[in-house]
């Protein structure tokens, strides 16, 4: 027990006895407590596992309530948005497809018009240019024309030059015969004897005997002799090729007596050309004609016609050349010598200048009415 | 019997020495007057005697005025005596002068002229008549000097063999040498002898060219005398002719505008000369041809062609066509210069060549391109040239039928102007009556060409008969290759166009199955759409052959006969295979009357 007497020690010595005072109700309370506790334990604890699974299930069960309940408030929505969002997506997907069906249509359309316009001019095109048939026939026709027209002509251009040819034929067999008949004229026959155009079996004499009555003899000067050197010789050289008539054999008839020369001889004579000797061949004025060739020679060859001098001051051996105006008889005119203007000549009224306008008093009176110290006037 | 020497000497002597001063006045005739009796006689004898003698050796007689010096001397004045002073030796010394020199020429000018005679050449040339005449190239008269080259000229022109000879024997430097410094005539006969030499091979060609004889050439064609400008003229012709690099040396050699300058001088000659080279030259190569037209010859061969002469005519033509046919340039250059239509007139000449060189000039122009043809055929020149198709023949006419087939060539359009043109009908008549095969060839080449183009072309050549000569000529074991192949192809290309079915009725039955494979195969083109025709196939007895054809199933062929039986009911085909009759009677064979 205690000394002090303090409230607090009061306090708690009541208190301290009070709590004796439980603690020993508490003890006697002790024996069947023990058992009691352990049996309501016990049968709690039972209780308590009973108890225990039915409120697990009845959270579990009310809280899938509310979970499910939760998603199928979230499923609602969910569906709400993607209901909205693909209605969205599809009007505007249908547009577009509209759009494009439009378009396709108008581009057949188009297409198909622009077929109608490419066949009519396509054909069209090919009718009128790569192949126009009518054009074509035209052508032909025109063609068929001309082709007649060239063949006349051409037909015509023959006949006309066959025409001119035939004529020339015989107008060349025209001058053959008469030339034949120049020569043949001896052949012509005479009183005494019939020519041998004009047979006695015959009843008129042919057409040769015509010819021969009216054609002159010909003189042995046509005779041309054949260049057998086809003008490559040249024939002006005498002594050159002279070809003589080509001679027959001598006809052996008895020498007729006398003194006849040999008639080759006489042939000789007869037939050669001439053979002037060099003094005869050469002209009167060759030797002239040949200084005068030899001076158009060196003066054709020359360069230019200044004459080499062989001295270093040639300018004192060049001829003087007059003036024109002194060397000519006609004399030199008085006009730009003696005169430039025709005043000389004219008869001059003296007229002084033409003013245009009046001429300046004052200066008029220059040097003269000014001061006297200028003593002009 | 004559006197003696001394005597003849003397009254030589007395005769000339009477006679020298003056001709006139003492001829020996006032001699003989004078002369008395026997003396008289004498003298006569003496001085005719003399005469002969003279004359024997070709001597003047003694009383013509002569002097030794004269003799044939020809322009040389040789320094002679005066002859008044000269002496009985000097005088005998100069007469063996002059008869060496009578000599001389009298022996070239006996070779040239027989050298004229081709039987004479060949003793010449074993008589060694080559080196005799050379030295005398180099004599001192003219005259000889001109004739030795003209014997050359004429032996070198007869064969290869001589040409040589004088190649050989370095004549042709001397010529050329010669060329630049003597005489018209020697310049003409030195040309000649060189023309002569090149005009055999290309070989001797080029051994004139490396002597340098082309620049001589040219000098000549400068000169005034026309005669000389065309030997030179020739002589390059010659040159130029044989192959490209001898023209391109011509050519060098500064020949053409020279020779454009002669073709404008009045001569004919020349002008025949100077075209004919030109021609020579232009055919060699596209650049020499060119170089032709540049010198601008076109105008003037151009202005000749309505020149009467014939041979002028042949060579003008000659180089136009030469020029045109290398390239189109040049064949619109020689159309520009305005031919057509004067052209046309000269295949009315009465002389072959002209004609034929006038179808040449128009085939190779007509060969280059559709509008050149066309123009050809605007001026009615295709009607010309079938005209000149009927009057010719054989080799002349090659060229007409060649410019027919070049032209239809091109298009159907100038095509169809052959056609109507008649053409067909003279290309027809050409396969048929012609001999040769190159222009049977010729005629079935452009009988191909004008059919191959539309259905209507093949109809208008089928209806003229043509298809079973050309298959004939196909046939035909005797013709030569090339007319084979060209029948052939014109036959294929005229039956793969051709829809005129009784023209190819007499095929089906000859043809070989090459060729029967396009006839039965246009059957089977036509049949199924009409329905006349499919009746006259069958009266015909066309179905029946196609019954016969034994084909490969699978071959084109078959796939054709298939296609025309399709054309018929069943029946008809049966009634018409081979062997049908032999059925029927073994079915009669078979049958078993009902009782």
């Amino acid at each position: 027990m205690m000394q002090t007497t303090s409230p607090v020690s009061i306090a708690t010595h009541y208190n301290n006895k009070r709590k004796m005072a439980t603690l020993a109700k508490l003890q006697g309370h002790l024996v069947g407590l023990e058992q009691e506790y352990f049996g309501r334990n016990w049968i709690a604890e039972e209780n308590r596992m009973r108890e225990h699974c039915a409120a697990v299930k009845i959270q579990s069960c009310f809280r899938g309530f509310k979970v499910r309940a939760h998603i199928r408030y979230l499923q609602k929505m969910a569906i709400i948005i993607q209901k909205t969002w693909r209605a969205f997506q599809t009007r505007m997907y249908y547009r577009f497809m509209v759009q494009r069906a439009y378009f396709i249509m108008k581009m057949n359309f188009y297409n198909e018009m622009a077929v109608r316009i490419q066949k009519r001019w396509r054909g069209h095109y090919v009718r009128k240019s790569i192949h126009n048939y009518y054009e074509m026939k035209n052508y032909f026709r025109g063609l068929s024309m001309k082709n007649q027209i060239v063949r006349k002509e051409l037909e015509e251009y023959e006949q006309t030059k066959k025409k001119e040819r035939e004529k020339k034929a015989i107008e060349k067999e025209e001058r053959r015969k008469r030339y034949q008949a120049r020569k043949m004229h001896y052949l012509l026959s005479t009183e005494q004897i019939r020519g041998i155009y004009n047979s006695p079996y015959r009843q008129y004499p042919s057409e040769t005997e015509y010819r021969l009555k009216h054609s002159s003899p010909l003189s042995r000067t046509i005779l041309h002799k054949k260049d057998f050197t086809e003008g490559l010789v040249d024939p002006s050289i005498p002594g050159v090729p002279c070809v003589f008539p080509p001679l027959l054999p001598p006809i052996h008839r008895k020498k007729p007596q006398g003194p006849f020369r040999d008639t080759v001889e006489v042939w000789q004579q007869r037939y050669k050309p001439l053979e002037p000797s060099v003094r005869v061949a050469t002209s009167i004025t060759s030797e002239e004609e040949a200084r005068q060739e030899m001076k158009r020679e060196e003066w054709r060859n020359r360069i230019h016609d200044i004459k080499f001098l062989p001295f270093s001051h040639p300018t004192i051996f060049k001829t003087y050349e007059p003036l024109l105006h002194t060397s000519t008889k006609y004399g030199p005119i008085a006009y730009g010598t003696k005169h430039f203007r025709a005043t000389e000549d004219t008869p001059t009224v003296n007229k002084p200048f033409q003013s245009v306008f009046t001429s300046i008093y004052l200066f008029e009176k220059f040097q003269k009415t000014y001061s006297k110290a200028g003593e002009v006037f | 019997m004559l006197p003696k020497d001394d005597t003849l000497k003397k009254n030589a002597v007395s005769a000339t020495g009477s006679g020298s001063r003056d001709v006139m006045s003492q001829t020996p005739s006032d001699d003989l007057c004078q002369a008395k009796g026997p003396a008289r006689n004498l003298f006569r004898f003496v001085a005719v005697a003399i005469a002969a003698q003279r004359n024997s050796q070709g001597w003047r007689l003694p009383w013509r005025r002569e002097s030794a010096a004269v003799a044939a001397d020809g322009c040389e004045r040789l320094h002679r005596p005066d002859p008044h002073t000269v002496t009985m030796t000097q005088r005998l010394a100069l007469q063996v002068f002059e008869q060496y020199q009578k000599a001389r020429t009298h022996f070239v000018q006996t070779i040239a002229e027989l050298a004229t005679r081709p039987q004479n050449i060949e003793t010449l040339q074993n008589a060694g008549v080559m080196s005799l005449l050379r030295p005398l190239l180099l004599d001192v008269v003219p005259s000889i000097q001109q004739t030795a080259a003209l014997a050359l000229g004429r032996l070198a022109n007869y064969n290869d063999d001589l040409a040589e000879a004088v190649v050989k024997g370095d004549i042709l430097p001397q010529l050329v040498y010669s060329l630049a410094e003597q005489n018209r005539f020697y310049k003409k006969a030195a040309a000649f002898v060189l023309r002569a030499v090149a005009k055999h091979s290309p070989q001797l060609a080029q051994a004139v060219v490396d002597c340098g004889a082309l620049d001589a050439l040219v000098i000549c064609l400068e000169e005034f005398d026309p005669g000389v400008k065309e030997a030179a003229a020739w002589a390059l012709g010659y040159v130029a002719r044989h192959n490209a690099e001898l023209s391109q040396a011509v050519v060098d050699a500064g020949a053409v505008p020279l020779l454009v300058l002669c073709i404008q001088e009045p001569e004919v000659p020349l002008k025949r000369i100077a075209a004919s080279a030109l021609s020579d030259i232009a055919k060699q190569s596209p650049e020499l041809a060119q170089t032709v037209v540049d010198a601008g010859s076109i105008a003037h061969l151009a202005q000749m062609i309505l020149n009467p002469d014939a041979k002028l005519k042949r060579q003008v033509f000659s180089a136009l066509g030469q020029i045109s046919k290398h390239s189109v340039d040049l064949a619109e250059m020689v159309v520009e210069a305005e031919i057509f239509p004067s052209v046309l007139t000269c295949l009315k000449d009465p002389d072959e060549y002209v004609k034929k060189n006038v179808a040449t000039l128009i085939r190779e122009i007509a060969k280059h391109t559709p509008e050149l043809s066309q123009l050809i055929v605007n001026t009615g020149g295709v009607a010309a040239v079938i005209d000149y198709i009927g009057d010719s023949k054989s080799n002349v006419r090659l060229p007409g039928i060649m410019m027919l087939g070049y032209v239809a060539a091109h298009s159907e359009n100038l095509a169809m102007a052959v056609i109507v043109s008649k053409g067909v009908a003279q290309l027809a008549i050409c396969l048929s009556e012609e001999p040769e095969d190159h222009i049977k060839a010729a005629s079935a080449w452009a009988l191909g060409q004008i059919g191959r183009h539309t259905p209507e072309h093949a109809r208008a050549v089928a209806v003229a008969n043509v298809l079973p000569k050309l298959l004939s000529l196909y046939m035909q074991t005797g013709s030569s290759e090339d007319l084979q192949v060209k029948a052939k192809k014109a036959l294929k290309n005229i039956l793969q166009k051709c829809t005129y079915l009784p023209a190819l009725d007499p095929l089906l039955h000859e043809a070989p199955p090459n060729v029967l494979k396009h006839v039965v195969g246009q059957y089977s083109k036509v049949l199924p759409h009409d329905t006349k025709a499919r009746r006259l196939f069958v009266t015909s007895g066309g179905l029946k052959k196609i019954q016969e054809i034994k084909a490969d199933p699978g071959s084109v062929l078959q796939e054709y006969i298939n296609g025309i039986n399709s054309c018929y009911p069943e029946e008809i085909v049966r009634y018409y295979s081979p062997g049908y009759s032999d059925a029927l009677l073994e079915r009669v064979e078979n049958y078993q009357p009902a009782l």
